[in-house]
């Protein structure tokens, strides 16, 4: 695993296994703040924010709980990490730019419990990655997850003109588009071989 | 399904301590409040583990354990976590059961535990257990707690049972590894891929809809 290029690692976190359309991670929010454009690249961006210090913050607790000896804490201190770099994104937000923070309402919090975030720290602690490699793997799993967001939030703002029978609205439909999209990316596998 | 509703029988009694209506909050998680079809929460481990039966079974367990497991913790110490800091509290009650599952897994099962692979770790960032914690068991009884926490676990196993039953039968012509079709049937690869978790479960959700519009026009 050591020999892969770091173009690699992101052509593959982002295209080839795409977080959201093949691992299916982050799915809430992908169902959640996907109905406008501008909530979505902003959802998207704060969400690679708290993958990149995440991941970094992983690795050095990786390599700490290797030295102790506690491979059980792993799981617990990942998510402390995360749900206070969340804590720092939310109240950096809301001084920045109180529209946005409700905007992105209950989902800003929730990202704590987005699993992409989660899965990337426990993915690149199984995968051996060095820590070029975790912050390059954080990048592009937060472009991936920014460009799922973001195609599906184009569709569905145009599908605001469409008429649809009244029983396909909603999830169901979303969730057909999202089938389709994970259709289309499998087209990029070819690129990993 | 058996092992969650034969316990439900001997709770009656636990939950007739309880003050309120005891059956109810058991079978809101089954049909009405059924956190996948209904709520839409917890959906990563839903389409990701069910491309067969038995790791959406497996899946469905872990995580009921879990949300029961939670759920009786945070309601008994709901009086004694101060409420600025109670997610992260929760979080961490959350975190130390999935571990134990995990390593539980691990031990029954080796198959199992890979092929489920990160999605026992995944089980913290479940959002229906989290909900649950915040929205019920941190407001309610010890025995309304646990018949919720049964309620949604049952439901969510149901669901999860659901589109794995539906990817396995026409993603590989078989039922807990069981062949049901006859040999002459082509298998719809589609539907043990990514792709495929999406389609059956907007189905799954279509056909909710049409029996709820159709219950309330009547």
């Amino acid at each position: 695993m050591k020999s892969e290029s770091l173009w690699f690692i992101f052509i593959n976190a982002s295209l080839i296994n795409n977080f959201v359309l093949a691992y299916f991670l982050g799915i809430c929010p992908f169902l959640g703040v996907s109905a406008k454009m501008e909530t979505a690249t902003k959802m998207g961006g704060a969400v690679t924010f708290v993958m990149l210090i995440s991941s970094m913050c992983a690795y050095g607790i990786h390599a700490l709980l290797v030295a102790v000896n506690a491979p059980f804490l792993q799981l617990i201190s990942y998510i402390v990490v995360i749900a206070s770099t969340v804590q720092l994104v939310e109240m950096f937000i809301k001084k920045i730019s109180p529209t946005l923070f409700r905007a992105l309402g209950i989902f800003l919090p929730l990202i704590t419990t987005n699993c992409a975030i989660l899965g990337l720290a426990l993915f690149q602690t199984n995968k051996g990655y060095g820590f070029i490699e975790s912050f390059v793997y954080a990048l592009g799993a937060g472009a991936g997850f920014t460009l799922a967001l973001v195609l599906i939030a184009g569709l569905r703002e145009q599908l605001e003109f469409a008429e649809v029978p009244n029983t396909v609205k909603g999830t169901a439909l979303t969730l057909l588009i999202a089938g389709i999209l994970s259709l289309t990316f499998m087209g990029f596998s070819g690129l990993g071989s | 399904m058996k092992d969650l509703h034969s316990p439900n029988s001997n709770k009656g009694f636990l939950a007739s301590l309880a003050e309120g209506p005891s059956t109810d909050e058991f079978i809101k998680g089954l049909w009405r409040d059924n956190p996948v079809f209904v709520q839409v929460l917890g959906m990563c481990p839903v389409l990701a583990v069910s491309n067969t039966a038995e790791n959406a079974l497996a899946m469905g367990l872990a995580t009921a354990f879990v949300l029961l497991m939670s759920n009786l913790l945070v309601s008994s110490l709901r009086n004694f976590i101060p409420k600025q800091v109670r997610i992260a509290c929760y979080i961490l009650i959350i975190a130390t059961f999935v571990t134990i599952t995990d390593y539980a897994i691990q031990a029954i099962s080796v198959d199992l535990h890979k092929s489920l692979g990160a999605f026992i770790s995944l089980i913290v960032v479940n959002c229906l257990i989290l909900s649950r914690a915040e929205a019920f068991a941190s407001k309610n009884t010890l025995g309304k707690s646990m018949l919720d926490a049964l309620g949604m676990g049952a439901g969510f196993i149901f669901a999860l049972f659901c589109l794995g039953a539906v990817r396995e039968i026409l993603g590989n012509g078989t039922l807990f590894g069981l062949s049901l079709l006859p040999g002459n049937f082509e298998e719809w690869i589609v539907m043990i891929l990514p792709a495929g978790g999406f389609f059956t479960l907007a189905v799954w959700l279509l056909l909710f809809n049409v029996v709820n519009q159709r219950k309330s026009e009547t």
